[in-house]
């Protein structure tokens, strides 16, 4: 074991302060130490998406960054993305489309397509493949999983185009 | 009183059968609040983990956990040695076979559990992994099934009397030391007269490689044994939550009333958590040694080197015709490698499983089947990855001998299906291996899914294809996928199935509140299929309350009724009647007491969708609403207060979906690589509870189907190293992989299950891969291919045009 570092993180709006061990990866922070335990583990070795977090605006598979490496940053999880009182569209659009069954991907999944909308946020269907395929869902076939994220597209350009 | 509500409204209003409802679990994971195995945070929760064999076959020489123990944080750590006095260090399997905990004095496969390490947190418990000395001495590896039945090296001493003779198993007498069971269905010498004095006989050998179910969560649990009370909780990923308590019962002694499993939120299952694994055994004891909560969780590669595998037959077939085409005999071999153990989880009576659906959708009339299940040096398992019992493999085999006895008679394949399929009429049909068909009508299916595609059409346009390659004009050549498939699912009836001598009907129990809502509690488990929405459904339909007022309750011991889980596609057609059935009993009392409100004789009253009517004066009527209340305020004689109903559902019979698919797929015959220009898939489920969720359970078991067909496997090396221990190397197709899927659907309803549903969860993935896989196969059609393994995946498919002399 070797010396404790000292870290500071924002997590979802929120300071944090702690001792690590330079080992600690960043999921098992959010979830063990900080009790987040929407970002899931699905392999831990960076393939299946289900730990997706964003930090400082990028989207990161927190199962394979360490916590000190996120040391000053900004993580947001699928907790900070919306709640009961202020869903987030993509939240409605992936139980009105059907995007989830067992819901162990979804948190990553929502967590991407926010991401995703923001840097394009008229994706064409192969642009949504493309952008997802970081996140494995063994459930859906994906097919939902996009239908969802185009409506939530929609519903996100329409509200921005009422407000303009 | 007067109605505003118009009928078509009431119907509306209470979600029931047919309403594509959207789901209620989807609300907590959506934010992140489900609540899965992993989740569960105990005060002083332990972390388990597992020292496993890095070889495949190797006596144990020593271990020393000496050091392990020094390390900071670990507080214990389990062999074979400590569970021995338990008598713990072996558990039973649900085939009837047993299996090592932790190592007694050997492995048999790679990844195998040697010590069970309990320390503070997880990296502890890694560290105290580390120090863990195992010393091994490596014997001789088998890896092939057939090596291992001609080989002098016994994998299981345990198995071979001390005399050198080989005792039975549980199925029977063994040939071998390393052959557990010979299994038989049919009839052997008719059918092999059959075959020898048939017009046309086809005969092909495949291999139905080993896989994973790979669900996104992995296998896990929490056992918290409170020493004050006595009591045991475990909770964990379990897709059969109570048959787990009576074999933790059975195997700790434990009173059962004193144990409570807890599925919570399941991650996925797929087959993949319906076995009892060594984490469990070592959880619970871990926690009875501690005195502390224990949790166990594997890793990717914990998992799919060593939980539950899936498929590895090799199967032998041959198929006789007339030279018309009308199949007139079907005999199949298997040689099916179980591993290490026989953990393969099936009903008791069936070690194959219901391999001996073989015959498909086809009128043969006479067949045999016979399984020989063998020992290697491979991880226990067996599983039923998104099938019910072997009926993967089973139809995979015949729709691959139909397709290569199309061949023999140079005859199309599509018009070979429709002369053979059982007709409508024949139906309730009895097929020569033993099951009978409840209901079916292929002919409808076959033709609404061929003009769907125009079939006709495609095979022009494949034709020209094959012109135009020949002609170097282009290098990608057109494969047409076919596939009919008849699933049987739904196990099952008492009388022939049974897990663990554990009856597999299922049950439900309903209580209605006074204000007119209610919960329901099961004894199944979602994994995903949306139980909580689609049981309401039923449930609304039956008792005319809204299925927004119905709670669906699974997965806790101590709270539902006894019942065998979910698996097989199972909970519809099983405890999806069980559901109706209780919806009925609440129902007959609701009548009396409708009858007695309205002051009329019972039957002059009848049900209205949500409520009862006087016959003959719909204007005078009682809504369940008003019943409900009634059952709690009014002293009705005759008629004890409250509604409640609990019921039992022993099914008469095995549901029998089927389906219709075709893929229509590229492939670049220099790459290898595979373009699904097209997948059309129509599902015949019976009655259809909720359009939304069948298509998603659609698209969900297509997408595994193509993984399977196309990339995904469990591979070894002669070691038996396991080649595909992570996601790297093990294929989960993601976004960009996956074609869209059209879907269709016709309806013949199950004539024995109450509201005639059959099933439909893991239909897709057993007609889907003998879809995908016979595209990349028929692709090849017009250069002389008959049969090529799966996976298909682009280096096999190179391989294959390689062969067939398309690079040159
Ligand atoms: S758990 Fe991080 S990518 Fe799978
Ligand atoms: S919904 Fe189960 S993994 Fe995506």
């Amino acid at each position: 074991m070797s010396k404790k570092m000292h870290i500071k993180l924002k997590v979802n709006g929120k300071d944090e302060e702690f001792l690590a061990e330079p080992r600690e990866l960043l999921i098992y922070t959010l979830r063990e130490r900080l009790n987040i335990t929407g970002p899931h583990i699905g392999c831990e070795t960076s393939h299946c998406g289900a730990c997706t977090v964003t930090i400082n605006g990028k989207s990161v598979k927190s199962c394979t960054m360490f916590a000190a490496q996120a040391d000053g940053a900004e993580v947001t999880t699928i907790e900070g993305i919306g709640g009961p009182d202020d869903l987030h569209p993509l939240q409605t659009a992936f139980k009105e489309h059907h995007g989830l069954q067992c819901g162990y991907c979804t948190p990553g999944m929502i967590t991407r397509a926010t991401k995703l909308l923001e840097e394009n946020p008229n994706p064409t269907e192969e642009e949504i493949r493309f952008g997802m395929a970081g996140n494995i869902c063994r459930c859906t076939g994906y097919q939902n999983i996009i239908k969802s994220i185009q409506a939530a597209a929609a519903e996100m350009n329409a509200a921005k185009e009422a407000a303009e | 009183m007067k109605d505003e509500v118009t009928r078509e409204e009431r119907v509306e209003n209470l979600k029931g059968l047919g309403c594509s409802r959207k789901r209620v679990e989807d609300a907590r994971f959506t934010q992140g609040k489900g609540n899965y195995v992993d989740d569960i945070k105990l005060d002083g929760m332990l972390f388990g983990d597992f020292v496993r064999s890095p070889y495949a076959h190797a006596r144990i020489k020593s271990i020393d956990t000496a050091a392990a123990l020094e390390v900071p944080g670990v507080l214990a750590v389990l062999t074979a040695a400590d569970l021995e006095p338990l008598g713990l260090h072996w558990m039973p399997t649900l085939a009837g076979d047993k299996q090592m905990v932790l190592a007694d004095g050997k492995v048999l496969f790679q990844g195998q559990e040697v010590a069970f390490v309990v320390a503070e947190d997880r990296y502890a418990a890694a560290d105290g992994m580390e120090a863990v000395e195992v010393e091994y001495e490596e014997l001789p590896v088998l890896v092939d099934p057939f090596e291992a039945l001609k080989s002098d090296v016994v994998l299981r001493e345990d198995l071979v009397a001390e005399d050198g003779s080989i005792p039975a198993g549980a199925h029977g007498p063994r040939k071998h030391a390393n052959h557990i069971f010979t299994w038989e269905a049919g009839d052997k010498e008719p059918t092999e007269q059959v075959i020898v004095n048939a017009e046309v006989v086809a005969e092909e050998s495949m291999y139905y490689h080993r896989t994973h179910p790979c669900p996104l969560e992995t296998c896990g649990c929490v056992a918290s044994m409170d020493k004050v009370n006595g009591k045991l909780t475990l909770w964990g990923t379990f897709q059969a939550p109570h048959a787990i308590r009576t074999v933790v019962s059975l195997i700790s002694g434990i009173e059962e009333h004193n144990i409570r499993v807890i599925s919570p939120d399941i991650g996925g299952g797929f087959g993949n958590k319906v076995g009892a694994y060594p984490g469990y055994v070592c959880s619970v004891v871990a926690s009875i040694v501690t005195g502390k909560p224990v949790k166990w969780i594997e890793d990717r590669m914990d998992n799919l080197m060593t939980t539950a595998f899936a498929r590895d037959y090799h199967m032998t077939g041959k198929i006789s015709a007339t030279k018309e085409g009308k199949i007139t005999g079907l005999h199949c071999h298997v040689t099916a490698d179980h591993g290490g153990f026989d953990a393969c989880a099936d009903p008791t009576k069936f070690p194959a499983g219901f391999m001996n659906i073989c015959t498909g959708s086809y009128d043969i009339p006479t067949a045999y089947l016979e399984v020989d299940g063998v020992y290697t040096n491979k991880a226990p398992g067996g599983v039923s990855y998104r099938c019910s019992f072997r009926v993967t493999e089973a139809v995979y085999f015949i729709e691959r001998m139909i397709e290569v006895l199309a061949i023999k008679l140079d005859m199309d394949a599509a018009e070979l299906r429709r002369i053979n399929f059982i007709r409508k009429e024949q139906f309730p049909y009895t097929a020569a291996l033993g099951w009978e068909y409840d209901s079916g009508d292929y002919h409808t299916a076959w033709d609404k899914a061929l003009k769907a595609v125009d079939y006709e059409g495609l095979r022009a346009e494949q034709a020209q294809r094959v012109e135009d390659f020949k002609a170097g004009k282009t290098r990608k050549l057109m494969g047409i996928g076919l596939s009919f498939f008849t699933e049987i699912v739904g196990a099952g009836p008492v009388k022939n199935c049974d897990i663990l001598g554990l009856g597999m009907f299922d049950s439900c129990e309903i209580r209605i509140h006074p204000t007119g809502s209610a919960i329901a509690r099961l004894g199944t488990i979602s994994q995903g299929q949306g139980h909580a929405t689609t049981f309401a459904q039923i449930l609304a339909s039956e008792i005319g309350l809204p299925a927004d007022s119905i709670t669906i309750e699974e997965g806790d011991t101590d709270t539902a009724p006894y019942g065998l889980g979910t698996y097989g596609s199972r909970s519809t057609p099983v405890a999806g009647a069980a559901t109706a059935m209780a919806g009925r009993k609440i129902r007959a009392k609701a009548q009396m007491i409708a009858a007695y409100l309205l002051e009329v004789h019972d039957d002059d009253v009848e049900f209205d969708v949500d409520r009862f009517v006087v016959k003959g004066a719909p204007e005078k009527f009682k809504t369940m609403k008003e019943i409900a209340f009634a059952a709690y305020n009014q002293a009705i004689p005759g008629i004890e207060p409250g509604l409640e109903a609990v019921s039992y559902y022993d099914p008469p019979n095995m549901t029998y979906p089927f389906g219709a698919y075709v893929c229509v797929m590229d492939i670049d015959v220099d790459t290898g690589v595979t373009d699904i220009r097209r997948f059309y898939a129509l599902d015949d489920c019976g009655t259809r509870i909720n359009p939304m969720i069948i298509e998603g359970q659609v698209h969900g078991g297509l997408t595994e189907a193509l993984a399977v067909a196309l990339g995904q496997e469990i591979a070894y090396d002669d070691m038996g190293n396991v080649k595909t221990g992570t996601l790297m190397d093990f294929f989960l197709p993601t976004a960009w992989e996956v074609p869209n899927y059209e879907t269709d659907y016709t309806v013949t309803p199950s004539p024995h299950h109450p509201i005639g549903a059959k099933g439909v969860g893991e239909s897709p993935h057993v007609g889907g891969v003998p879809c995908f896989s016979n595209a990349v196969q028929d692709a090849f059609r017009a250069f002389g291919n008959t049969h090529t393994n799966m996976p298909h995946d682009h280096w096999r498919i190179w391989k294959t045009a390689n062969e067939l002399g398309l690079h040159d």
